[in-house]
């Protein structure tokens, strides 16, 4: 195995009493693709902030007994130096590219700004180069559209842009933060194909975070499910979608609504919902969920490694039964 | 469709109004010495107190009528229109700097920043302004910067406020996040960024200041401190005028006029910009 890019030990975030994430270990290895799944509120985006320093030191504590990225540590970085890092080796695509986008900024010169920032490049070189990095991701007539505010731009264009931003700096890692949640389907292919294009011709490592759990089956390597800021099982995409060891897992799946099953069998959905966080989860986070759920549950269950890369935190699979 | 069609157009008519008394009222200082048609302060004391030309005993050499040293009143409303517009726009900027930079640092940086200017705002409107004013160009000494700078002083809080509270709504948009993500500064992510987008607001504010500076100079004039009293000024004249207001009433009543329809003015065009700059109010 290669050394991994990104390595993440037990890491947590504190915001407060809230305990957003916790003891959350993953890595990522060049050129491979790791999904993180969860739904709304389980940290999958906390925890790529978090890795990248961008929580404001004010509100949250964020604690790791590693954190590394390329063997260095990013902990001890200084803000300067977590800045250089940013944006250069390490790639963002937001959710809403809108949102992301500064209203009042042409998209050519927010491309630049990084190119201006990272590789030294005066105006004129960096809009050329902006112009460039728009034609990589497939805007038409770059020339002109790069001259363009965000509001000129369709919500699938949009996307493109923002690739080009996180682009720009030629990462070596990118964090894709559901790219695709905010766009219609047909466009969401076409971004999932250029996100793939990019990363198999750079050989970059990428996060991929969605909720999609069809899309994940599709893009990633290997996938992290995270529950209430835990993650609950890891493993091999394949092993996921044909053997889901934990509860939550299965449930997930379960509820994916499908078009090929007979005409009244319904998604089953997860009964209750995720415990609040800001209190201390007693036991196994899902437990209350859980229709496996036995006496040992009130105790929290470590991730268990199961072989082929495969881990899961559920007593059930450690040979102790009710 | 009527209702809203009628209420866009008189709208636009009341901003229209208002550009026009504002161009106007330019559009004076600026020709000043050319529509004047005597030096302001050319004094003929053989045609003291003269009333207005439209009023029984005028003369038509003297429009709006002559002051207690046989000063002519038209000329002197206008060339003390410059002192007006000159100090109130000086002062609406210079707080427009000033409070700006405090909002953003309040907004942006919060905590201890935001509480420490938060109370020098809360503790400025708790304070009598003219009293303060009066303190400071009395320590100071008058003259034209001085009166700037402490009518800055009175307008400094509308912009700090204005701007703290749109600082805090975009602070926490995802463009500066995906700014930060890039990893720009944060100097540049306070100009870029935030400030850029916190402007709309600003402009408002300004157009209210530049009123509300316009004002309190005349005020200030009036209470003889401040603009040296040999210079033509609306609040210079008003003083002038309060002691003959039995004999002749037209040296305040003009002056006050002036200063009335140059903010009435001023506030229409402000009110008009706030309808079309803010997405929430109708258009």
């Amino acid at each position: 195995m290669t050394s991994p890019l990104l390595e993440v030990k037990d890491l947590d975030v504190h915001f407060g009493a809230l305990h957003a994430v916790r003891a959350v270990s993953f890595s990522v290895a060049p050129g491979e693709t790791l999904g993180v799944v969860g739904e709304s509120g389980s940290g999958k985006s906390t925890t790529m902030l978090a890795v990248l320093g961008l929580h404001p030191k004010r509100q949250g504590t964020v604690t790791a007994s590693r954190l590394e990225f390329d063997g260095e540590d990013l902990l001890s970085k200084s803000d300067r130096a977590m800045r250089d890092l940013r944006g250069r080796r390490v790639g963002l695509i937001f959710q809403d590219p809108l949102a992301a986008l500064n209203p009042l900024m042409t998209v050519g010169r927010q491309i630049g700004e990084v190119l201006v920032r990272h590789h030294g490049l005066d105006k004129h070189a960096s809009r050329a180069e902006a112009v460039k990095l728009l034609e990589r991701t497939g805007v038409p007539d770059p020339l002109r559209r790069a001259a363009q505010f965000p509001h000129q731009f369709s919500g699938g264009m949009r996307q493109r842009v923002m690739i080009a931003i996180a682009l720009a700096g030629r990462p070596e890692l990118l964090i894709a933060d559901e790219p695709t949640t905010a766009l219609d389907v047909t466009v969401q292919a076409e971004i999932v194909r250029l996100i793939r294009d990019i990363q198999q011709a750079s050989g970059m490592g990428l996060v991929w975070i969605t909720h999609d759990l069809a899309l994940m089956a599709r893009v990633a390597d290997r996938v992290m499910v995270m529950y209430a800021g835990a993650v609950v099982e890891e493993a091999p995409v394949d092993r996921l979608y044909a053997t889901p060891r934990h509860p939550y897992t299965a449930g997930l799946l379960g509820s994916i609504a499908r078009l090929d099953q007979p005409r009244g069998v319904r998604a089953r959905a997860i009964a209750g919902t995720p415990p609040s966080m800001d209190q201390p989860i007693g036991g196994c986070a899902f437990a209350p969920r859980c229709p496996l759920r036995f006496d040992k549950c009130t105790v929290a269950p470590p991730l268990i490694p199961l072989g082929d890369g495969v881990r899961a935190a559920c007593w059930r699979l450690s040979g102790e039964q009710a | 469709m009527t209702g809203f069609s009628n209420r866009f157009l008189i709208g636009h008519a009341v901003g229209i109004a208002g550009v026009a008394i504002i161009v106007a009222a330019v559009a004076i200082a600026v020709f000043a010495p050319l529509i004047a048609p005597v030096p302001a302060s050319q004094i003929d004391l053989h045609a003291r107190l003269v009333p207005p030309a439209f009023v029984e005993g005028g003369s038509a050499k003297h429009f709006f009528g002559t002051d207690n040293l046989g000063r002519d009143i038209l000329a002197r409303l206008i060339y003390g229109s410059r002192i007006s517009l000159a100090v109130g726009t000086a002062a609406a900027l210079l707080g427009a700097v000033i409070g700006s930079l405090m909002g953003i640092l309040a907004g942006y940086f919060g905590g201890r920043v935001d509480a420490a200017i938060s109370w020098f705002v809360d503790v400025q409107l708790a304070f009598p302004f003219t009293l303060l004013a009066i303190f400071l160009l009395g320590t100071l000494g008058g003259g034209f910067y001085a009166v700037v700078i402490v009518l800055a002083l009175a307008t400094w809080v509308n912009y700090a406020r204005v701007v703290r509270a749109q600082v805090l709504t975009v602070k926490v948009q995802d463009y500066v996040l995906a700014a930060r993500a890039v990893g720009v500064g944060t100097p540049r992510t306070l100009w870029r960024y935030i400030f850029a987008n916190s402007t709309a607001p600003i402009i408002v504010v300004a157009s209210f200041s530049t009123a509300q500076a316009i004002l309190t100079q005349a005020a200030l004039s009036f209470l003889g401190v401040g603009i040296d009293p040999s210079i033509p000024s609306w609040g210079a004249m008003l003083n002038d005028g309060r002691e003959y207001l039995q004999k002749a009433w037209w040296i305040a009543t003009f002056p006050g006029l002036a200063i009335a329809l140059t903010v009435l003015g001023v506030n229409l065009f402000g009110d008009w910009l706030r309808d079309r700059l803010d997405p929430r109010s109708a258009r």
